[in-house]
C-alpha cells in the first residue's frame, strides 16, 4: 500500500492487523510524539524520588526533556529543563540536589524549584527593557500535573481529560494495587533506575508485556536452566532454592496456564494481564504479611487486598506497573527504531523486609541490566524492528488470533484465552482514536 | 586496609596474581565455564555493584550478584540450544592491567588486588566496549589462589545500556 498520504492514519489500522508503517515510519512516530505523547498523560516519577528540597531527577516526555524537583514548601514540580535565557539544558546530571536553587551553567541565571525566576547577574542590562517576572523569563512548567497515590503524572497539553477520568478505574488499580499492599497505604521507591535501550518501537515493548504466547518460547532457555538448577540446588544443599529461581521457572509454563489468564481491555488504550505467578504461599514471609495487614485493615480487608491478582497493568502509552512484585517501567520512545525504559522499584512502607527482597529478587532476575529474560526480549524487537523496517517482504502485522472473539461490556474488553492478542487491538484502537484527531 | 599504592611484595606474588587475572579472562573470552566457576571458591561471589559508592550486595539492586548457583544457572542459560539471542555469535575479548596488590592479612594470607579491565564485545555486526575496576579479593587453597570475591566497577555503570550483559565481563 503506498503511503502517501498521512493524513489518513485510519488506514493503517484495520481491526486485525496493522500497517509496518505504524512501527517503521519516522514521519508516523513525529505524529505519535503530537498526538499521543504530548496529549496524555506522561509517568513523570514518583514523589518519594524527590525526598528533600532541591532534589531533582531528569526524565523524558517524547522528545521533551523534562524535571520532577522538590521546593522549599516540600512541593513537587514538573518543569522543562531549559533555561529561557539561551535555550541550555538546566539540569545536565540523570539527578541530583540543586542547593536553595537551579543555577543556569552557561550565564548563571538562577530559578526557584517551581520555575521562577529567582536571580540574573547584571540585572541592569535588563532594566526598562523586559520585566523578570514576565513568564517567559522562567523554566516553563508542564502544562499540567496531576499525582495519584504518589505517583507524578504531567500532561504538556493544556486540555483533555483529568488524570483521574485517565486513568479510569483499570490504570488506578495498578497504583492501588501497589498502596494497598502497604499496611500503611504508601509505597517508596528504591533510588535506583535501571535504564536499558530498546532497538525498537515502543509499541513493541508494550505488545509484549501482554503477549502470553511468547513467554514459553522465547524464554525457554532461561525457563530450563532455572528449573534445572533448581534441582541441583536442593540436591546439593538439602534446602529450597531462593526465590528468584521460581520466577524464572514461571516462565515455561505450560500454554494450558497461559491459556487461562485473562487480558482485560480498557478505555484509552489501558490493559490489564492477571497474575499467575501464585504469590500468595504459606511462606512465613507471606504469612507476616498478612499479619501485618490484618492488623492495619481487618482480616477481611486484608484478603481482598492480597487476592487482586493483577500481573502487569499498561497505562497506555508510558508505563508497565507489576503491583504485586512492586516495579514499574516507563517508556521513553526517541525515535521510531529506539526505546529508553526507566526500571524502578518500590518499597512496602510497614511491610516485612522478606516482601521487599521478592521485590529485590525479581528486580534483578527480570529488570537488571544482566537480565537472562530481557536478554530474549530485547532481541526479539531489534529482530521484529529490523524486519519491519524492510520495504518488501509484506506490508502488515497480524493481530489475528481469537480475532472477533473478544466480549465487550461498557467499554472493557475481555478475552476468550489468555493467549488471544485482544491487548494489541485495544491498545491499536486507542492508537487509531489518538492519531485520527 | 587497603593501600592507596600497591604493596611491595615479591615477584613471585605478584607475577602469581597477575597470571591468575590473565588466566581468569581468557577463559571467560574463550567460555571455558567450568574453568571460570572453578577459580571462585565454593562461597565465591561476582559482584557488579548498581553505583560506584555501593558497599555492600546484599539487600540491595546490583548488575550482576551471583554465587556458584547462579552462575551454573547462567551457564546453563547461554549454551541453551534455544538461547536465541546468543545464537547470533557473542565473541569478546579482554585486557587486563594496572594489577596493584593492595593488602595481604596477615592471620589469613587473603590478598585485596585491584586492576583495570577492557572488554569489546562482538555482536549483531557491532562492537560494544566496557572498561572498569576489578577488586579481587583472593585466598590461597591447596596451593593455588582461589576467588573469593570479585567486584567489578563499570566505568558506565548508570547506563543506559544498549541490550544487556548476558555474561560476566
Amino acid at each position: 500500500m503506498p503511503l502517501d498520504n498521512y493524513n489518513n492514519l485510519g488506514s493503517l489500522v484495520e481491526p486485525e492487523r496493522v500497517h509496518k508503517a505504524c512501527y517503521a515510519d519516522e514521519q508516523i512516530f513525529e505524529k505519535e510524539l503530537e498526538n499521543i505523547f504530548y496529549k496524555s498523560w506522561i509517568y513523570i516519577g514518583h514523589e518519594s524520588q524527590v525526598p528533600n528540597p532541591g532534589d531533582y531527577w531528569t526524565t523524558w516526555v517524547g522528545r521533551e526533556r523534562m524535571i520532577i524537583c522538590r521546593d522549599e514548601d516540600g512541593k513537587v514540580h514538573v518543569l522543562y529543563n531549559r533555561c529561557p535565557h539561551r535555550g541550555t539544558l538546566i539540569c545536565n546530571n540523570l539527578h541530583g540536589n540543586a542547593p536553595k536553587a537551579f543555577r543556569c551553567p552557561y550565564h548563571a541565571w538562577q530559578f526557584n524549584m517551581d520555575g521562577s525566576l529567582r536571580n540574573v547577574p547584571m540585572k541592569q542590562g535588563y532594566e526598562g527593557i523586559v520585566d523578570l517576572t514576565d513568564p517567559q523569563l522562567q523554566m516553563k512548567r508542564a502544562e499540567r500535573q496531576e499525582t495519584y497515590r504518589g505517583f507524578v503524572f504531567a500532561s504538556l497539553s493544556s486540555e483533555g481529560p483529568s488524570l483521574d477520568e485517565w486513568l479510569g478505574k483499570g490504570a488506578r488499580a495498578a497504583f492501588d494495587d501497589i498502596c494497598n499492599r502497604s499496611p500503611e497505604g504508601e509505597c517508596e521507591i528504591v533510588m535506583n533506575c535501571f535504564r536499558i535501550i530498546q532497538h525498537s518501537n515502543w509499541k513493541i515493548f508494550l505488545e509484549n508485556q501482554l503477549d502470553a504466547v511468547h513467554p514459553s518460547i522465547t524464554h525457554h532457555s532461561t525457563g530450563d536452566a532455572a528449573a534445572q538448577e533448581q534441582k541441583i540446588y536442593k540436591q546439593k544443599t538439602g534446602e529450597d532454592p531462593p526465590m528468584g529461581y521460581q520466577f524464572l521457572a514461571d516462565f515455561t509454563l505450560p500454554y494450558e496456564k497461559w491459556d487461562s489468564l485473562d487480558t482485560i481491555g480498557h478505555p484509552y488504550g489501558h490493559t490489564v494481564l492477571a497474575g499467575y505467578m501464585g504469590l500468595r504461599p504459606k511462606d512465613p514471609i507471606t504469612v507476616s504479611h498478612e499479619e501485618a495487614l490484618t492488623k492495619a485493615y481487618g482480616a477481611e480487608r486484608m484478603n481482598a487486598i492480597l487476592s487482586t491478582n493483577v500481573h502487569h497493568v499498561l497505562v497506555y502509552p508510558c508505563l508497565s506497573v507489576q503491583p504485586p512484585l512492586q516495579q514499574l517501567r516507563a517508556v521513553r520512545p526517541l525515535a521510531a527504531n529506539k526505546t529508553l525504559t526507566e526500571i524502578w522499584h518500590f518499597r512496602l512502607k510497614g511491610a516485612p523486609e522478606g516482601i521487599y527482597e521478592r521485590s529485590l529478587a525479581y528486580y534483578y532476575h527480570v529488570n537488571s541490566p544482566s537480565t537472562m529474560v530481557n536478554a530474549d526480549d530485547l532481541n526479539n524487537f531489534r529482530a521484529c524492528q529490523d524486519g519491519l523496517s524492510l520495504d518488501g517482504g509484506g506490508d502488515w502485522v497480524s493481530f489475528h488470533r481469537n480475532y472477533g472473539q473478544d466480549p465487550v461490556e461498557n467499554g472493557i474488553t475481555t478475552s476468550v484465552t489468555g493467549m488471544s492478542e485482544q491487548p494489541m487491538r485495544n491498545m491499536f484502537s486507542s492508537w487509531k482514536e489518538y492519531m485520527s484527531v | 586496609m587497603s593501600n592507596r599504592t600497591g604493596l611491595v611484595t615479591s615477584a613471585d606474588m605478584q607475577r602469581e596474581v597477575e597470571q591468575l587475572l590473565y588466566h581468569q579472562a581468557e577463559v571467560l573470552d574463550e567460555r571455558r565455564w567450568e574453568e571460570w566457576l572453578n577459580l571462585f571458591t565454593e562461597d565465591g561471589v561476582y559482584w557488579m555493584p548498581a553505583s560506584a559508592d555501593q558497599q555492600t550486595g546484599e539487600g540491595q539492586p546490583n548488575i550482576f550478584y551471583e554465587d556458584h548457583y547462579l552462575m551454573d544457572m547462567r551457564i546453563r542459560r547461554v549454551e541453551h540450544p534455544y538461547a536465541h539471542s546468543q545464537a547470533a555469535g557473542h565473541r569478546t575479548s579482554h585486557v587486563v592491567s594496572n594489577v596493584m596488590i593492595k593488602n595481604e592479612d596477615q592471620a589469613s594470607h587473603e590478598l585485596v588486588v585491584t586492576s583495570r579491565f577492557h572488554m569489546v564485545e562482538y555482536r549483531l555486526d557491532d562492537l560494544r566496549h566496557f572498561g572498569g575496576k576489578y577488586t579481587h579479593t583472593l585466598i590461597k587453597l591447596d596451593d593455588t589462589y582461589k576467588i573469593k570475591l570479585q567486584r567489578v566497577d563499570l566505568t558506565n555503570v548508570e547506563g543506559p545500556f544498549d541490550f544487556v550483559m548476558q555474561v560476566w565481563l
